[in-house]
């Protein structure tokens, strides 16, 4: 086996089985999940998903951002109601109106974001919702939370108030919660996000006395190194469909890197004439921290060239998004240095650097790359109102219709109208009328992440075409994605970003899936171009 | 000043001070649960007008309080459905609120205006309480409605703070979302709280038609709704505060009158004037208070909970 650090810990599934005793427990999974479809405006979140687990198991939900695992979970625990497909607990056919319906099914989830209530004590959060007695009565509660703790190594003092605790200790509130009322099916979404290495552990070990005990642990994740290392049986979830179900003896860190971020795809490459010579964007050894304060870059180097478009691949949260920032301006390096075309612009305000013809595409199109509730002109305004043309005191309205109308056409933006809130428009459209107006800047570099994120095929292609075209006209383009085939299809040179750092810099015609899911995996590759 | 003019004084504080309190308490609940109805001033006066209308048709006071709770529950059902079912905003139905009321009240009171009440709540002391010396004739030789107040306030704070209810008031609006996670119904709960707001302003005002002022004017609260909702943020929705703050109001209200009938030569505007001005004195004492202690309002007030919103 490849992970050595796990190896002490994980018990192998079969006897966790074998120690239930139990025989009915070992056939019926104690919750079955049966293709679950749901809909949100514009997206299908979960499309035909099925899903299965038994007693004394660990299992993994594994998948990119926007997979669809949260919202998996959030059908379970009755907060979402699927559109189709039906959910199986212990063999019995079930349906969930509420949240209330779920727990009464024995099913606890532990949430990303915590459920707990800020003011109120570890033990009223215990005890909230649950059918006791009109009148409170703290003591006993706080003494069965104590129970609790010392059964499972959950330390938490009962009656301090939740906002004087840490993220740890929360986590720990919020298992508390779930075993107080007698949860044996445990969901926790990305439980590790918050936590540091220690923690990690004491709460694995935590999920596998629970598991030991009769429940079902499912944990929902993006890190590969915790499944291999924690898991029983792995779910790999991709755009919304469960594409595998492992068992953990039977897979690599490498194939589930790969069924994440798609294995069978063609390696179609849009033609294109070689990229410059010219170095457009350096950046040399840049560091930053993230929102938590913790590394994110870890000495970043690399060289964009002159109509050249580099992929960076990589499982999110490795450092994408924050190296985005540093290049626009919207984050502080703390080492290192960003050139555009031989100028320094390190830290630079954004208004400096967009002025410098850097162009960002954010992941967040609607919170951070558009205004939803202004409409198409004004949000075209927000980029060009400094500009001369425009308007010195008052804004030239006809001018800024004029521009956003010229836009709206020119890159075939389908809307009812120029005045109704952008927000009403789809994904695909919003995305084409920011990269419209992003582009309009005649920018040198464009640094677009996730650029077709949640878009249909036909949108997709369309972005895909204008980074074309901007890469034709000599522009650098820095394009995040989570898709290889995207990246096999626009891109000439693939980084693969692991821990902050790029574990490899190559041409996509010399790049094997195997290789950059290696890399992604955090092996070093061989294709050290990088600087 | 002698000793029966300040007991004098006191005593009108609490009179005054008991349709401020009655509705605080309502606006209390409501908020506790993470609802903000600023059409408490609406709800009195529908309250109000309803309640005399009703004593002056049955002859009793009872039933007039009994139909101004109904009439301001019922108003008040308007901003829960909207606030709640369709998530709209709540200080722009709170104001329509208190606008309609307004408007209705005027318009059922019309024929009412200048006729007596019949019967009103009359003060009356209460045995051996009455007869301790200061606090007797300040605190019991009120009315029926200002001591069923003495007995409410324990209870509700008693029930937000030691009752699984109450803690599910809390929870839903402080965290609707972690409310609604461990199967708390919020939606239901929160039609609950404002509708029990909405009829502690009705009996609010009711107290002023039928036994403060036992008459019906239009526009009689005179922007005693507005106090009540400074109030609650005076008491940091604690209903035992809200007590003190109440009578501390009525205090300044019952002062005016007195400054009056002891012929200081104070323009009567002035004194009108006062309880506004000292609402806004205290709400910026308070407010500074209360952000330095972390005790502010509930943390999802006036926010609609959507349980798919992502």
């Amino acid at each position: 086996m490849f992970f050595m650090v796990a190896e002490g810990l994980v018990r192998p599934a079969v006897s966790c089985i074998t120690c239930q005793g139990d025989a009915y427990m070992t056939q019926i999974p104690l919750v079955e999940m049966r293709g679950i479809t749901k809909r949100f405006p514009g997206v299908v979140a979960n499309d035909n998903v099925n899903i299965e687990a038994y007693a004394g198991e660990i299992y993994a939900l594994l998948g990119e951002n926007g997979a669809g695992k949260s919202t998996l979970m959030n059908i379970l625990t009755g907060l979402y109601r699927p559109d189709e497909g039906e959910i199986y607990i212990r063999g019995e056919k079930r349906v969930f109106s509420s949240p209330k319906d779920a727990i009464d099914a024995g099913i606890g989830m532990v949430h990303q974001h915590f459920k707990l209530v800020y003011p109120f004590t570890v033990a009223e959060n215990v005890i909230l919702g649950q059918p006791t007695s009109t009148f409170l009565d703290m003591e006993k509660v706080e003494q069965a939370i104590e129970e609790i703790s010392q059964k499972y190594g959950l330390w938490v003092e009962p009656k301090a108030k939740i906002w004087q605790l840490g993220v740890g200790e929360q986590q720990r509130v919020e298992i508390i919660k779930m075993l107080y009322r007698g949860a044996n099916i445990l969901i926790l979404d990305e439980p590790t996000a918050v936590l540091t290495p220690q923690e990690v552990r004491d709460l694995f070990a935590t999920l596998r006395q629970m598991a030991d005990q009769g429940c079902a642990v499912i944990f929902i994740t993006h890190k590969l190194h915790e499944v291999m290392a924690f898991a029983d049986k792995i779910t790999v979830l991709r755009g919304g469909k469960s594409v595998a179900s492992l068992k953990k003896e039977d897979t690599t860190q490498e194939e589930l890197a790969r069924l994440m971020v798609g294995r069978e795809f063609s390696r179609k490459r849009i033609p294109r004439k070689p990229a410059g010579d010219e170095t457009i964007l350096k950046i040399e050894n840049l560091h930053a921290l993230n929102d938590k304060g913790r590394k994110a870059l870890d000495g970043v180097n690399l060289e964009l060239k002159k109509g050249e478009i580099v992929g960076i691949a990589g499982v999110a949260g490795n450092g994408q998004r924050e190296l985005a920032e540093v290049i626009t301006g919207l984050r502080p390096a703390t080492e290192g240095k960003v050139w555009l075309d031989g100028r320094d612009i390190t830290n630079r305000p954004p208004r400096q650097i967009i002025d410098a013809g850097i162009s960002h595409v954010p992941e967040d199109r609607l919170g951070m790359g558009l205004i939803p509730n202004l409409n198409s002109i004004d949000n075209v305004a927000l980029k060009c109102y400094r500009s001369q043309e425009v308007g010195k005191l008052l804004l030239d309205t006809a001018c800024l219709k004029e521009r956003a109308a010229k836009m709206v056409a020119d890159f075939n933006v389908k809307q009812a109208s120029l005045y109704m809130p952008v927000k009403m428009m789809s994904g695909g459209n919003l995305q084409k009328l920011l990269l419209a107006r992003e582009i309009s800047n005649n920018p040198r570099v464009i640094v677009a992440v996730y650029p077709v994120r949640g878009l249909d095929i036909g949108a997709t292609e369309a972005v895909h075409e204008l980074l074309m075209q901007e890469r034709e006209k000599g522009t650098g383009v820095l394009m995040v994605s989570e898709d290889l085939e995207e990246i096999f299809k626009v891109a000439d040179r693939v980084a693969v970003m692991y821990g902050g750092k790029f574990m490899g810099v190559l041409p996509v015609e010399e790049a094997e899936v195997e290789q950059i899911g290696l890399m992604m995996a955090g092996s070093p590759g061989v294709g050290g171009v990088a600087s | 000043m002698d000793g029966n003019m300040l007991i004098g004084i006191l005593a009108a504080a609490v009179t005054a001070g008991t349709p401020l309190l009655y509705a605080a308490l309502g606006e209390i609940i409501t908020e506790r649960a993470g609802i903000l109805n600023l059409g408490v001033e609406g709800m009195m006066l529908t309250g109000a007008v309803t309640g005399f209308i009703v004593a002056v048709s049955t002859g009793n006071p009872w039933f007039g309080a009994l139909a101004a709770i109904l009439a301001g529950g019922a108003v008040s059902l308007i901003h829960a459905i909207l606030s709640v079912t369709f998530q709209a905003n709540q200080v722009v139905s709170g104001l329509a609120l208190t606008i309609f009321g307004t408007g209705l009240s005027g318009y059922l009171g019309k024929s009412y205006i200048g006729i007596p009440a019949p019967q009103t709540f009359s003060k009356f002391p209460l045995p051996v309480l009455a007869d301790i010396p200061l606090i007797g004739p300040v605190l019991f030789n009120q009315d029926a409605l200002v001591y069923f107040s003495y007995l409410l306030v324990p209870v509700i704070w008693f029930y937000i703070y030691k009752t699984k209810h109450g803690l599910n008031l809390r929870a839903i609006g402080e965290n609707p979302g972690a409310a609604d996670a461990v199967g708390i119904n919020v939606f239901v709960l929160r039609y609950i709280y404002v509708v029990i707001g909405g009829m502690l302003a009705g009996l609010a005002g009711a107290y002023l038609s039928l036994a403060y002022a036992p008459a019906w004017l239009e526009n009689m609260t005179a922007g005693r709704g507005w106090i009540a909702v400074a109030l609650v943020i005076f008491a940091t929705w604690n209903p035992l505060k809200a007590v003190g703050g109440a009578y501390l109001f009525g205090g300044v209200d019952a002062l005016g009158y007195r400054m009056q009938a002891m012929g200081l030569d104070v323009s009567s505007f002035f004194l009108k004037m006062l309880p506004y001005i000292f609402t806004i004195i205290v709400l910026i004492f308070a407010t500074t208070q209360t952000n330095k202690k972390h005790i502010g309002a509930p943390g999802a007030l006036s926010l609609s909970y959507d349980r798919e919103e992502r």
